[in-house]
């Protein structure tokens, strides 16, 4: 449950405001002015709509510099970003030639794959030798070598599953897969927080779509009106219908409540009964660092004899003992998700995604997805480091710096998260998990406290809307194996030092923490 | 008892009797404008007070009675889903042949040397020393993976620099990179086409138009494979019937040379038009960037239509260019709408360094040696040539395709047969002389409708033996396995 102070919630809507009022009175100056030049449209309608631009214009441009941030190294725990300068208030930026030596707070690179490593690299150069770097080729046709075979198997035995089956990029895995598996008079019912990749899946399905709260810890009203793309990519009408279901489905194990009444009416309009419902997950949510849970969620898909898709795009190889994800960590048994699907580019330092699942689930996914039948396959080294990755994590490269690579992430995880809290920052997500969002609300303390990072040579990321909800602006810090305990307290004192600055500490330090939720109006 | 009656019988008389004389002492002699009122108006108005009241009243409803928990249980109980997925039968078992080396133009299957028309390794690039060594220079210095976003440090100077070259190779403003290929088209398009939007499309197009199309919600139309006629038609009716059209935004969606059947989109013809009716363009350039034209840049230079007038290109690089990912390209404003809305560019990790680099050597590669796209020239047009009299196969594809497509001189009547019939001279032509060739699979999503085939990637890394044997392998399986088509 998120808790903003009254004031805050105040001065966050007014600065909003304050931004939407000046951007329309700038915007109004502009159209005179373009009216004024003549449109030069030649009779084709504007490429962009009007609204999509003011918020362009208006609002990211002036905190453009805090995304896209180029690096010219890899992103290890430290990293060199490139310095940008504009001449023109922020509305181009150009790369300088001078870097600034940064602690990385913002790239998945969970387990400190992303450097170049003693084991993978050689192996990687290895098969790039004796693969080249791609395939030219798709998967069904000559874009099967080898190391795909060996991936898929390697993949399969890791995750828990009969087999699997591997495409060239996470993304297209969830948006390419769910509309083979289900279509017109399926329902899938989405988490209200899952990535937009199964969003796009869902869409491409035709299925209907309903959304259950995750957790039931979420702000209802707000997640879902302020929900980010789905704004700009949905009808007012689906806006309204996401309304009424989040005023409806406030109740706790929504998802319960949401299949039985489901099942029970059937298909709208039609009432006739579902073909087949498949519930989807993400194992750790990568916008709140919080963990699904899994085993709730298991049972009553089990009751109501429900397929699970579960997406671990952040959980695998960076929860669990031997970095087997959710499932793992929480205690449920693989033969329970019917359909698991999972990203190399976090934990494994590489690209691309897979599908886990039955033998026959993969065959017939083999047979039809788009993804294995149309998409050149996955690049022959990116495989490779793949394999070796997996094969260091479950210390098959005959040490145990897998083992090492996974306490280190939990301890550095749990430790970082616990100071924050000391420190009086609100920080999202549930132990264990590497992702840590800490709340900073107001917009204009969005690019302060980023810009004030960077000074210090701290790296961290930055979500505003409409990444999330409007009310709900954050910065998120990813927590690596690589970071040692001195960078860990490097990265501590100076978030503390621009906390202060940018008074985003919305609790006061540690012992005194019970006062101030009392003050604090809840939304649930 | 009869003095009861009698009493009751008076009081009723002269109850009425009243009733009758007020009545008739407030209206019998009324007169409004010439209008003799009666006593009717009195019933008349408290008719038209019963009919308000009932008015007023809710129509009778049947009371609403929702199911109880019992009855849920019992449907929820009831309920018998469809398996996750259908019965597995023998075809979907199939397995592709499995690469033991490089997929360069000649590869090892199952232990055998074999000639690989499978691979669209064009310009023959793939496995080069100069591509080989940049890799491993990124690989090193940069690692495989990028750890996240493009928004969120997953830039590294290597894709801004990609960036810029496609950019000033292709002679357009600015470009922007995508991490895959097949996710190109199905991000970029519902960037710019929305609800309400028109687009009209090649029927021919692949699955990843297909699957942009489908998300963008936009009104879509058809026209039938590369027949400008048709596009003429389609572009006249929309514009004739939808009055609004003018102010909505309207796009013609092609493919410079379809994956689906190897044939070049006439551009200087949609061009003109594209102007005449005021439609923008996007063009997927995938097998023809590094191709076509007399540099390699493409379709607009092979009908020398300067790329400004083309509003989106988009391509996948692996193709000619060996590597992965895709691009899109245009100018600043249309890249720019692409960083901030386009789903599988803001929500995806950005492309492996080692692939980026790998893409700026490619095309320094294609400005560098001109001499591999004469090379491919001539191939191509050496297999057209020599399977130009193959019996029982019709070439589909454009002379100039380096995808040369063929389909059956007689259908079997379904597609699948088809399949089974092309699928059957593949699996001869590896067997028996080694040469690696593969039939169009269509993903049971693909609403493709053209008819299947056998495609030939021709790269210029082919030697001219290879061709000839190709050639005449194929001659020899088409003579013996379709040997109704004489």
């Amino acid at each position: 449950m998120i808790t903003i102070p009254y004031l805050t919630a105040l001065t966050t809507y007014f600065s909003y405001g304050l931004l939407f009022a000046f951007g329309q009175f700038r915007e109004f100056f502009r159209k005179i002015f373009d009216w004024w030049r003549g449109n030069n449209l030649q009779g084709y309608a504007p490429i962009c709509l009007g609204l999509e631009d003011f918020y362009i214009r208006r609002l990211y441009l002036r905190i453009q510099d805090c995304f896209g941030r180029p690096i010219c190294s890899p992103p290890d725990a430290w990293f060199d970003v490139v310095e940008r300068l504009s001449n023109d208030n922020n509305k181009t930026l150009k790369r300088t030639t001078k870097v600034s030596r940064c602690l990385n707070l913002g790239s998945y690179n969970y387990l400190g794959f992303a450097a170049s490593d003693e084991y993978c690299t050689p192996r990687v150069i290895e098969s790039l030798k004796r693969y080249s770097a791609s395939t030219c080729s798709a998967r069904v046709d000559g874009g099967t070598t080898s190391i795909h075979m060996e991936l898929e198997e390697c993949v399969a035995n890791f995750v828990g599953k009969p087999a699997a089956i591997v495409t060239g990029m996470g993304y297209v895995t969830n948006s390419a897969i769910l509309p083979v598996l289900i279509g017109k008079g399926g329902l899938i019912i989405s988490d209200s927080l899952n990535h937009n990749s199964i969003v796009n899946g869902a869409r491409g399905s035709g299925a209907t779509i309903r959304v259950f709260q995750h957790n039931s810890k979420f702000l209802q009203l707000w997640a879902l009106s302020f929900q980010p793309y789905h704004v700009s990519m949905m009808s007012s009408s689906d806006l309204l219908l996401k309304l009424c279901f989040a005023l409806n489905f406030v109740a706790p194990s929504h998802l319960e409540k949401v299949l039985r009444e489901h099942i029970a009416e059937g298909q709208p309009r039609t009432h006739r009964p579902w073909k087949k419902i498949i519930v989807i997950v993400e194992g750790i949510y990568s916008m709140e660092g919080e963990l699904c849970q899994l085993p709730e969620i298991v049972a009553i898909c089990k009751k109501y004899k429900v397929y699970v898709y579960l997406d671990e795009a952040h959980s695998i190889g960076a929860v669990g003992k031997t970095g087997r994800g959710v499932c793992e960590l929480l205690g449920v048994d693989t033969a329970d998700v019917d359909i698991m699907m999972g990203t190399f580019t976090k934990s494994f330092g590489s690209c691309g995604g897979y599908i886990a699942g039955s033998k026959e689930l993969i065959e017939y996914l083999k047979y039809s997805c788009p993804a294995h039948l149309y998409a050149t396959s996955i690049s022959p080294p990116a495989a490779q480091q793949i394999i070796s990755a997996i094969k260091v994590i479950l210390g098959e490269d005959g040490t145990s710096r897998g083992a090492q690579k996974l306490a280190r992430i939990r301890e550095n995880s749990n430790f970082f998260r616990s100071e924050l809290q000391k420190m009086g920052f609100e920080v999202l997500g549930d132990n264990d998990s590497p992702v840590m969002p800490i709340m900073i609300y107001n917009p204009a303390k969005i690019p302060a406290f980023s810009r004030e990072c960077l000074k210090q040579n701290v790296a961290v990321v930055i979500v505003g809307f409409p990444a999330t909800p409007l009310l709900l602006a954050r910065a998120r810090i990813c927590i690596s194996a690589a970071h040692s305990r001195e960078d860990l307290n490097i990265a501590l004192e100076v978030i503390s030092k621009v906390g202060d600055l940018t008074g985003i500490k919305y609790f006061p330090a540690e012992p005194q923490k019970q006062q101030v939720e009392e003050n604090s109006f809840k939304l649930e | 008892m009869d003095s009861t009656v009698s009493i009751l019988a008076n009081v009723v008389g002269a109850t009425s009797d009243w009733v009758r004389s007020v009545l008739e002492f407030q209206f019998a002699r009324a007169v409004i404008f010439e209008v003799n009122i009666g006593g009717h108006l009195f019933v008349e108005g408290l008719l038209l007070v019963v009919i308000l009241f009932l008015l007023s009243q809710k129509s009778y409803k049947p009371p609403k009675r929702p199911l109880t928990k019992k009855e849920i249980d019992e449907l929820c109980e009831e309920w018998a889903p469809e398996p996750l997925i259908p019965s597995i039968t023998d075809e979907m078992k199939r397995e592709p042949p499995v690469l033991e080396s490089a997929a360069g133009p000649h590869t090892i299957v199952n232990g055998k040397d074999v000639v690989n028309f499978t691979s669209a390794n064009y310009l023959g690039l793939l496995g080069s020393q100069e591509l080989l060594e940049t890799c491993t220079t990124a690989l090193e210095k940069y690692g495989v993976g990028s750890c996240g976003p493009r928004g969120f440090y997953g830039t590294i100077d290597v894709h801004l620099d990609c960036e810029a070259r496609i950019a000033k190779f292709l002679g357009t403003p600015d470009s922007i990179l995508y991490s895959y290929g097949l996710s190109t088209m199905f991000s970029a398009i519902p960037a710019f086409c929305k609800k309400g939007d028109v687009v009209i499309a090649d029927e021919g197009v692949h699955w990843g138009i297909q699957n942009g199309l489908q998300l963008s919600r936009s009104t879509i139309i058809y026209f039938k494979h590369n027949n400008m006629e048709s596009l003429r038609n389609t572009l006249e009716k929309v514009t004739q019937e939808n009055k609004q059209a003018r102010k909505l935004r309207r796009y013609i969606v092609v493919e410079a040379v379809y994956q689906n059947s190897g044939k070049i989109a006439p551009l200087d013809e949609i061009i003109k038009l594209k102007e005449k009716y005021r439609f923008r363009v996007l063009l997927d350039e995938s097998n023809s960037i590094g191709v076509l034209g007399s540099s390699g840049r493409g379709l607009t230079e092979h009908y020398k239509v300067p790329s400004d007038k083309i509003d989106i290109i988009t391509a996948a690089m692996g193709h000619a260019l060996a590597t992965e990912g895709g691009f899109c390209t245009g100018n600043a404003r249309v890249i720019d709408h692409q960083r901030l809305s386009s789903s599988g560019y803001v929500f995806s990790a950005s492309l492996p360094p080692y692939l980026a680099s790998a893409t700026i050597k490619a095309i320094d590669i294609v400005e560098e040696k001109p001499e591999l796209l004469v090379k491919l020239r001539q191939n191509i047009a050496m297999l057209t040539k020599g399977l130009s009299d193959i019996k029982g196969l019709e070439m589909v594809s454009d002379p100039l395709s380096p995808i040369i497509f063929l389909a059956l001189k007689q259908s079997t009547g379904s597609s699948k047969g088809d399949l089974q019939v092309l699928e059957d001279i593949a699996d001869h032509v590896l067997k028996e002389d080694g040469v690696f060739i593969v039939t169009s699979k269509r993903s049971t999503l693909d609403k493709c409708k053209l008819p299947v085939g056998i495609r030939l990637f021709i790269s210029a890394a082919h030697s001219e033996s290879d061709l000839v044997k190709a050639s005449e392998s194929l001659k020899r399986a088409t003579a013996s396995l379709l040997p109704a088509h004489g």
